[in-house]
């Protein structure tokens, strides 16, 4: 079996759940290197579109910024920021959005905001950017994270963006266009919600265990009955990742 | 009577203490040279919206101009914390005013179009709306459901970077285009820096090009070189390792205050800057063509 890091491993999983003909809001990082992997192996018909207003981006180079110049060389298309959240998040027609955040709790909401008090706060993080909108309305929501206790609390310290809320039912209940998170892909393995909402280990990593899961989750984790197990990073998508996306390893070095 | 002015003029004519600025520019076309004029004039109690407020806004923090900040993403792009602003606001010293990107840009949007609020559809996340209050939720008469409001932002001045633009301030961009339009249609005064000022017939030759009329921009600045270490759209590059090498200065109080002896309030303007910078920086930066096909507009 081939040698990894961990944002391989984050990555290859991530791209693997993307399908072809997927529109997808793209963030700069391992989203992006997701989606131009699966871009040259099963989805050669992805979309790629960017906060920033761009649409159909084909990057030539591994963009470092969500704005970076090479997104519009070659797009489809550019708009402005009320269009790009208007016209295609709000409207319906993004399929994939991925998000990130300091905290991810028991039912998929995610802290992009702060630790600690709103007023007085004890870690003041970057804030919403588009992620508020992006897990309301897009069809499907992808969250990509190192798998880590302080990650994963019981409930976050602030809402930034909802998952399924309380329950999958109260998500519903908000009649929010979009599915809310499908599945969270952490260097352990994938959590995906039960139908409640709550967010259960479904698949392990290549000589990841279940202990592992338990242990780096702040809440009673439990495990789907029918416990599977990815398939290791293979050859072609490692190659991919590294001769052609990202070859001076700026996102895919080991460690976090 | 002409309204091309040397960015110090512009600066001293238009940005007054206490205004609520908007620097224009979603990473591309940020107007770093007027930042710099304002942090050299000395100004002070902005309230600085943008966006994401990027370096511009964490220099103009750090050189002690603003009393608030309105954003709705604040890091430094691609890179990681905005370490300035983000300690100001953990030490209770700036105050701040928060939305996501679509209430931040929903909010130019109703400035700009002259309406009092803009409506959203409610994402449920509900912390955000519950810590400002200019988060409203109202009731959408036609249906019955809820919608989500947000009140119009009038900056007193928008600063605008654009590719290039005629002496009555007629003004193209290309790239990404952000939110400019609407910062300049949403503000009291505009003030445009441009790479080039080009002839009429220029912009006469692709009207859609042009996304600010010139009647309602206030003061042009010819200022080749503004947005660096941002960029402009097929002129030069951004400069990722100033946003690599910001992270480390703006560590600690005494090399940010020796940057910004060194490169704001120790150069004249934005040509000593930018010759400053040097060689290696000019070549790195530089932009191999990619042309757009011509369009036929046809003769009428």
């Amino acid at each position: 079996m081939a040698e990894y890091t961990s944002p391989e491993l984050l990555t290859i999983n991530a791209a693997r759940l993307l399908r072809d003909g997927d529109v997808v809001f793209v963030g700069v990082g391992l989203p992006n290197l997701a989606c131009n992997l699966a871009r040259r192996t099963h989805a050669p018909n992805l979309v790629m579109i960017y906060e920033a207003g761009i649409i159909g981006a084909q990057p030539a180079r591994l963009p470092l910024s969500i704005g970076d110049p090479t997104l519009v060389s070659g797009a489809l298309s550019v708009c402005g920021m009320y269009d790009i959240f208007a016209l295609y998040l709000q409207r319906g027609n993004v399929d994939v959005g991925f998000l990130g955040g300091a905290q991810i709790d028991r039912f998929g909401n995610i802290n992009a905001t702060v630790i600690g008090e709103y007023d007085h706060p004890k870690v003041r993080l970057p804030g919403s950017g588009g992620s508020m909108e992006i897990a309301a309305w897009a069809n499907r929501c992808y969250i990509i994270t190192p798998h880590q206790k302080r990650r994963f609390p019981e409930k976050v310290d602030f809402r930034t963006s909802a998952g399924f809320l309380s329950h999958r039912k109260e998500r519903e209940e908000a009649h929010l266009r979009g599915g809310g998170p499908q599945a969270v892909v952490t260097d352990i393995g994938i959590l995906q919600p039960d139908t409640n909402g709550e967010l259960i280990l479904t698949a392990l990593h290549p000589n990841k265990t279940v202990e592992d899961a338990k242990a780096n989750t702040g809440w009673g984790l439990r495990i789907a009955s029918n416990l599977e197990f990815t398939e290791p990073p293979t050859e072609r998508e490692l190659t991919i990742l590294r001769d052609e996306l990202d070859p001076q390893r700026i996102y895919l070095k080991g460690g976090e | 009577m002409s309204k091309v002015y040397s960015l110090s003029e512009a600066i001293a004519k238009f940005v007054k203490d206490g205004d609520l600025i908007y620097a224009a520019g979603f990473t591309h076309l940020i107007p770093f040279a007027a930042g710099h004029e304002i942090i050299r004039q000395r100004r002070r109690d902005l309230i600085l919206a943008r966006a994401t407020p990027d370096l511009i806004y964490d220099q103009m923090v750090a050189a002690g101009c603003a009393r608030k900040v309105i954003f709705s993403y604040m890091g430094n792009p691609g890179v990681g914390s905005l370490r300035i602003v983000r300690a100001e606001i953990e030490a209770g010293n700036l105050e701040w005013e928060e939305y996501s990107h679509f209430g931040m840009i929903s909010r130019l949007q109703a400035g700009a179009t002259g309406l009092p609020f803009m409506p959203m559809n409610p994402t449920a996340a509900g912390d955000l709306e519950r810590v400002n209050s200019k988060y409203r939720q109202v009731i959408d008469p036609y249906s019955g459901e809820p919608v989500v409001v947000v009140p119009a932002l009038k900056p007193d001045v928008a600063i605008v970077h654009v590719q290039r633009c005629d002496a009555d301030g007629n003004s193209q961009i290309w790239g990404i285009i952000g939110e400019q339009k609407e910062a300049a249609f949403a503000a009291e005064k505009v003030i445009v820096t441009t790479e080039e000022i080009v002839d009429e017939n220029v912009i006469r030759s692709d009207p859609n090009r042009t996304l600010i009329p010139g009647f309602i921009v206030d003061a042009i600045c010819h200022v080749p070189y503004c947005a660096h270490p941002s960029y402009t759209q097929g002129y030069y590059d951004r400069d990722n390792a100033f946003y690599l090498q910001w992270d480390e200065i703006s560590k600690n109080r005494e090399s940010v205050k020796n940057y910004l002896d060194e490169w704001v309030y120790g150069v004249r303007d934005r040509q000593e800057y930018w010759e400053k910078l040097g060689e290696e920086v000019h070549n790195r930066l530089k932009v191999t063509p990619r042309l757009s096909e011509v369009v036929n507009y046809g003769s009428y």
